[in-house]
């Protein structure tokens, strides 16, 4: 999280400056809690007293409210988990065009929130998955998709790859067959057999 | 000799395509909106919040629609730029007043000068989302049919302002 922020920030600096904004950033609220600070200082002056066992149950209580407490801060999901269970579904595979390398699921930019709200609302509105990924290519073009479509201008991009392999592997072919024909078995002089004999001769005995 | 040369060849080819890919700025995606007509809005204005903007009222010129926020560093890069060509009176150029709260606004335009024909508040983005704006400044040039014809991301500098924004006004305004 920290670290986020930091290279958040540095962006901004440099670049378009949407990067900062986070204004209505809910997610940064959950874990801290209002109320837990403020409880523990209590609870630290009531062992200056001395009363042990009152610390414990005290620290006791606060640690067993922990959990609430983080839970209440915790922004609302969408009233209908189906709803939000299919705008995450479509979200992950959409480039968040801020953090590009990050999904509009999984980014905490102001762009990435508005477009989940987008997605759901037009879920709500009971539109279906390819008619809201046509509605955001329409305006972001295809950069908003991980999954690339097939056409003209992708070709390379999908077959690029394939086709270097080919290439390659047809090369390799090639010049090993190449290769073979200049490797020839190289005619000894009658001393060098002989010297060969004489080596092998060497070894068994 | 001549073995070493397809080597050579694939390298080079290799070093063109890297070239290039290092000079491209992966942040300008390319608008598929360019060339298509500037979506419908109608919002209210950030002076007078009882009146609006709508998209049609500019048809018949060409103007420029330039996304800006009080939050936004980059806008206060390009502002003078814009104040300078309001001043011109070449081209109106209208804001679109992005996710921002309407005292920020109205102070900042005070401070640094108000190149605005109109400013239209966009408070939750969604204007923008139709506009396919993800970062602010972002500055579109519109014709007098209402189409999109060329947008700017990233602030307006004033070599965009020349070779670019200015010549393609001049065409269209024709």
């Amino acid at each position: 999280m920290r670290l986020k922020l930091l290279s958040r920030s540095s962006l901004a600096a440099y670049d378009n400056g949407t990067y900062g904004s986070g204004k209505n950033d809910k997610g940064s609220r959950i874990g801290s809690p209002t109320g837990n600070p403020r409880s523990t200082r209590e609870g630290m002056r009531a062992s200056e007293g001395g009363f042990a066992l009152l610390k414990t149950t005290l620290l006791l209580c606060l640690l067993l409210l922990a959990p609430f407490a983080g839970a209440k801060e915790a922004a609302p999901v969408a009233e209908d988990p189906e709803i939000e269970r299919r705008m995450v579904a479509l979200s992950e595979d959409l480039r968040c065009l801020v953090c590009q390398n990050e999904t509009i699921a999984a980014s905490r930019a102001d762009f990435a929130n508005d477009l989940r709200r987008e997605i759901r609302e037009q879920m709500q509105a009971k539109k279906s998955d390819k008619e809201i990924v046509d509605f955001l290519v329409a305006r972001y073009g295809d950069f908003v998709l991980y999954r690339p479509p097939m056409k003209s201008t992708t070709l390379f991009l999908w077959f690029g790859p394939f086709i270097l392999l080919l290439a390659g592997a047809v090369f390799l072919v090639f010049y090993l067959k190449r290769r073979r024909k200049h490797i020839e078995e190289p005619a000894l002089s009658e001393q060098q057999l002989k010297q060969a004999e004489a080596l092998l001769k060497e070894g068994k005995g | 000799m001549t073995r070493f040369l397809l080597p050579l060849a694939v390298f080079v080819v290799l070093v063109g395509f890297l070239l290039v890919g290092l000079g491209l700025n992966p942040r300008q995606v390319p608008s598929p909106l360019v060339g298509k007509p500037a979506p419908e809005f109608q919002l209210q204005q950030l002076h007078e919040p009882e009146k609006t903007l709508t998209s049609k009222e500019n048809l018949g010129k060409v103007w420029l629609l330039n996304v800006w926020a009080s939050w936004c560093v980059s806008c206060r890069q390009e502002h003078p730029v814009l104040v300078e060509l309001s001043k011109s009176g070449i081209v109106p150029v209208y804001g679109l007043n992005y996710k921002d709260q309407r005292d920020d606004a109205l102070r900042w335009l005070q401070q640094f000068g108000d190149p605005y024909a109109v400013s239209a508040v966009d408070p939750e983005g969604r204007t923008g989302i139709e506009f396919g704006v993800y970062g602010v400044p972002e500055t579109y040039v519109i014709d007098k049919n209402g189409v999109i014809r060329y947008k700017q991301i990233g602030p307006v500098t004033v070599e965009a302002l020349q070779n670019k924004i200015l010549p393609l006004v001049r065409e269209l305004q024709g």
